[in-house]
């Protein structure tokens, strides 16, 4: 699987060739960089170790420093693996996005989504909620109504949609299609709604 | 936001259109394709909303077709609006003329503005 990491910019829309106004989102993909490649012989599988975004030294631990510098790369903040990745690159390489990518292709994209703290079971699971506003009723509203039977089984069922943390989760987003490449700015267009805030890190893999 | 910036120059190629406001009264022309065919549609109107900055800038033009009143939202920088024409240059107290919604006959109409400073 062939990929690259890159920061989400925000998002604007363009009009395709037949004046149609397509929303996308922005992905910088700058200084791609292969720090590692593995292999069957001393790894077990094959793949390109990936990294993004610069990284103040001071923040480098020691055993990381070490394995930057055997790449020969700046240390990086951002770091993930592209399992057999079909691309010709030694340690130390770097990838644009025209390399990896061109217009038309259909991709991923894994980002961490955006935090949303507790919340219902509306929200969190498009629950309806119980009953009506009016006739009488009140505080039912966005409640999750029953949750499990009575005597038998006489517990709820492990994995019962409830209320709970929402968002802040690595949730990859299937099959979106890249719409333009700026290469000389490394510069990464995709249609759609990608997972996480603007300025997190997404990575994206065809 | 330079790169939305950025981006946006680079893909927003709409075409040049004249100045005008809120209250001006506009002939719109869209470019449809129906499958092979082409053809300009002309929608004549009162710019009543001017919105949006950049590629994202729309206008809404609001007309009265057979006693129904007509709203369309024209991206400013869109390929497909072909052409823009200010017929007469309104003269109005506010940037969105949302008022005129509730208004009919003669009390919708927008005085006309004579004397425009160059």
């Amino acid at each position: 699987m062939n990929g690259i990491i890159g920061r989400k910019l925000g998002m604007t829309s363009i009009y395709d060739d037949k004046g149609n106004q397509v929303a996308c989102t922005i992905i910088d993909t700058t200084s791609n960089v292969v720090t590692q490649v593995k292999s069957e012989d001393t790894d077990g599988y094959t793949a390109l170790q990936v990294g993004y975004g610069d990284k103040s030294m001071k923040r480098v631990s020691k055993a990381m420093e070490g394995h930057f510098a055997k790449s020969g790369s700046a240390p990086k903040r951002k770091i993930a693996e592209f399992r057999d990745c079909t691309l010709d690159k030694k340690a130390g390489d770097t990838i644009s996005v025209d390399e990896v990518f061109a217009e038309g292709d259909v991709v991923n994209a894994i980002g961490i989504t955006k935090g949303k703290g507790f919340q219902g079971v509306v929200k969190r699971w498009n629950f309806r909620g119980v009953g009506d506003a009016t006739h009488g009723q009140h505080n039912r509203l966005r409640a999750p109504g029953s949750v499990g039977a009575a005597s038998t089984p006489s517990k709820v069922i492990k994995g019962m949609k409830m209320a709970g943390r929402t968002g802040g989760k690595r949730i990859k987003t299937k099959n979106l299609k890249v719409v333009r490449i700026f290469a000389e700015k490394n510069l990464l267009l995709v249609k759609g709604a990608v997972p996480g805030h603007k300025g997190s890190f997404v990575i994206i893999e065809k | 936001m330079d790169v939305i910036k950025f981006i946006q120059e680079q893909t927003a190629k709409g075409h040049d259109h004249p100045d005008f406001r809120p209250g001006d009264n506009v002939a719109v022309s869209y470019q449809i394709v129906e499958g092979e065919k082409v053809r300009v549609q002309l929608f004549k109107g009162d710019v009543i909303q001017i919105k949006g900055q950049g590629a994202t800038k729309t206008f809404t033009v609001r007309k009265m077709s057979s006693g129904v009143g007509v709203e369309r939202i024209f991206p400013m920088s869109c390929p497909n609006v072909v052409d823009i024409k200010v017929l007469k240059r309104g003269k109005v107290r506010r940037a969105k003329l949302y008022y005129l919604r509730e208004l009919t006959g003669k009390k919708a109409k927008i005085k006309e503005r004579k004397f425009i400073k160059k």
